[in-house]
């Protein structure tokens, strides 16, 4: 078993730290006070390859697999959870354009999803709920050569600031009447609805799509007909939940930073708060956190890359490092005492950015639901 | 524009350096576990070497005198787009002082040669003498300018560099070959970007042992280097409060020249 990364592994890395210090970091409070993601942040992103690092290189991607993007977008979120959230929830979009999108559709798609000329989109929640899925009400019924969409999709990461939506709607009755659908934000009927305000996640744009008789071509169809389920599923289970944990690791990995430097730089009864054991249990706990999350996530993505079953893992990873994030962001509140409710301090924004990733990207206890299917099942008794 | 060759040096990663030591024979610093990164002036070298790849197509090489176990950095620096590397790297080096490097670079750009232009850092982040750039064009016979904080090159038009003095800044007209030595200003370095990486991994690093250079024992090494370094102090930044007491005049009076003393104003 080898746990050190490859060179090619590092180097990533350390771009995309170099990267994120040093452009991310002048667009956060911007982005905090506005709620609104940094568009002008999308072409550097490209030209860097974080846009396209999973589109394979015939679409113009860098065509990496799914390790090198978690440690990307740890790396980003490190800096900006908000942003690694946008990002991830664009390759998801990639993923599921590429998994099941027929080469017509990659050759429209892919290409200007990777060169960050927009933004990537995947719509299924609705305001009946995300997690229950087939009990979806936005329809999609064929007259003639057209679908004509109808519903409303919201909580939607990206839906304000992409060009083009991939959206689940239900064409039949149980669980093969879901069908998935690209749609392009100018088509007869589509539009955005109201843009949410967020406590956490601010920069990351999240908002409603509606569609009222919404026309789409025949071919705007992403996979088979009535095959949604299976694309929501997989794009959730694999890109998704990957992604989140990812997103959450930078966090923890930030928690942990910022505790660690602020505990030896404090002073009181005349040394570090370091010295207390109170504080050093406390970095301690998230410093292991942080450990026990990284092989979570960096598991999840090497079996993705090995074409391996990881279900389980990657809801492992998802529930887990979500969690963990949000328990040591307030560790590290509590670390800092009165500075870290202070706005200026970093660590009042790592508990709210923390707290959203839990319910995104498919809940902690649906993630949870899967985990324990898999637990329970070489117990249970046959028949 | 044949060939660019840019001076790379890994230097011991600032956020490590609070694990530095020094040997207490030798003098020199030991490396072992202290991660390397390359010295921050060099990717404005690099950079501006790129920049003229770009604009009209050079082959640039990258030359460093560093322990194999350093490849990682130099792989860093040809995912910046460099074409090509070289390390040298023998223990015959070790304990090279500033003269002993400069002729073992030297010797090396010589065997790299022709080239049109070397670009360095101005100093380094480890050493700070600023002293290589010069010694390497003295040895090699051709000009070098220090201080350069701006360069513009558009073929024919001739070089034009900005060099950064205390009084002001001089713009110079320069011929090729030459040694330019780069400051912070002088550009912003690319980052590396993904697909570069990956072309990186199929660029050669070449290692250079002084079997190749051939230089005598009395030329390099410790038993080269005409200094020694004496000591190394780490120097620690300690925070320190200070209670002014007294009226709120004197107080002020006290403030203002408290301020006046550091410096501030």
């Amino acid at each position: 078993m080898d746990f050190k990364l490859s060179e090619r592994e590092e180097l990533l890395r350390k771009s995309a730290r170099e990267f994120a210090e040093s452009e991310i970091t002048p667009k956060i409070d911007a982005m905090e006070a506005t709620g609104d993601f940094a568009l002008d942040l999308l072409k550097p992103m490209a030209k860097l390859g974080i846009t396209g690092i999973i589109a394979p290189r015939e679409y113009e991607g860098v065509g990496l697999g799914y390790m090198a993007r978690t440690i990307v977008l740890e790396e980003m979120a490190r800096v900006c959870a908000a942003v690694s959230m946008a990002m991830q929830v664009h390759h998801m979009a990639i993923a599921a354009l590429n998994d099941f999108g027929t080469e017509a559709q990659k050759k429209k798609y892919l290409p200007p999803l990777a060169r960050g000329e927009t933004m990537g989109c995947v719509a299924i929640t609705e305001p009946s709920g995300g997690s229950d899925i087939l009990g979806m009400q936005s329809t999609a019924a064929l007259k003639g050569d057209t679908w004509i969409l109808n519903g409303r999709k919201c909580f939607i990461t990206n839906s304000h600031t992409s060009d083009f939506w991939l959206v689940l709607a239900r064409t039949g009755e149980g669980p093969k009447g879901l069908t998935a659908f690209m749609v392009d934000k100018n088509a007869p009927g589509a539009k955005t609805g109201r843009v949410e305000h967020k406590f956490g996640l601010r920069g990351s744009n999240t908002g409603e799509l509606v569609f009222d008789n919404c026309e789409l071509p025949r071919e705007s169809i992403v996979g088979q007909e009535g095959g949604g389920l299976g694309v929501a599923l997989k794009t959730v289970s694999e890109s998704g939940r990957t992604g989140m944990a990812a997103v959450a690791l930078g966090i923890l990995q930030s928690c942990y930073e910022e505790s660690a430097k602020f505990a030896n730089e404090r002073v009181l009864y005349g040394k570090p708060i370091s010295f207390l054991q109170a504080i050093s249990f406390a970095v301690a706990e998230i410093y292991t956190e942080l450990d026990m999350c990284r092989l979570l996530c960096y598991r999840a993505s090497w079996m993705k890359d090995q074409n391996m079953r990881f279900d389980t893992e990657s809801a492992m990873a998802k529930s887990y490092t979500c969690d963990a994030a949000a328990n040591c962001a307030k560790k590290a509140i509590e670390i800092h005492g009165a500075y870290g409710i202070m706005q200026e301090y970093k660590v009042q924004r790592l508990l709210r950015d923390a707290m959203v990733t839990i319910s995104a990207g498919g809940t902690g206890q649906i993630g949870k639901v899967v985990i324990g299917r898999a637990a329970l099942a070489p117990f249970q008794k046959k028949g | 524009m044949e060939k660019i060759i840019v001076c790379i040096k890994p230097v011991p990663d600032p956020l490590a350096w609070d694990r530095l030591a020094m040997d207490p024979v030798t003098k020199t610093l030991i490396r072992e576990g202290i991660p390397s990164v390359i010295n921050p002036l060099d990717k404005q070298a690099l950079e501006a070497a790129l920049e003229i790849k770009d604009a009209c197509g050079a082959e640039v090489v990258l030359l460093a005198m560093a322990p194999v176990s350093t490849r990682p950095v130099l792989r860093q620096a040809l995912a910046m787009g460099a074409d090509r590397a070289v390390l040298l790297s023998d223990h015959w080096f070790a304990g090279s002082d500033t003269l002993a490097t400069s002729r073992i670079l030297a010797t090396a750009i010589e065997r790299l040669a022709p080239f049109d232009l070397i670009c360095c850092g101005n100093f380094t982040l480890d050493g700070s003498t600023a002293q290589v750039p010069s010694q390497v064009a003295e040895l090699l016979g051709i000009p070098n300018i220090m201080h350069v904080s701006a360069m513009e090159f558009r073929p024919p038009g001739p070089l034009l560099v900005t060099q950064k003095i205390e009084p002001g800044l001089v713009i110079l007209e320069a011929e090729f070959p030459l040694l330019l030595s780069f400051t912070k200003e002088a550009n912003k370095p690319r980052y590396s970007s993904f697909l570069e990486i990956l072309a990186a991994e199929t660029r050669e690093i070449a290692v250079w042992t002084n079997a190749y250079l051939q230089l005598g024992a009395g030329l390099i090494g410790l038993g080269g280097s005409p200094t020694q370094m004496a000591d190394l102090l780490i120097r620690r930044k300690v925070r320190q409060g200070l209670r002014l007491e007294g009226s709120p005049e004197e107080i002020a009076r006290l403030l203002a020249d408290k301020i006046s003393q550091l410096g501030i104003v």
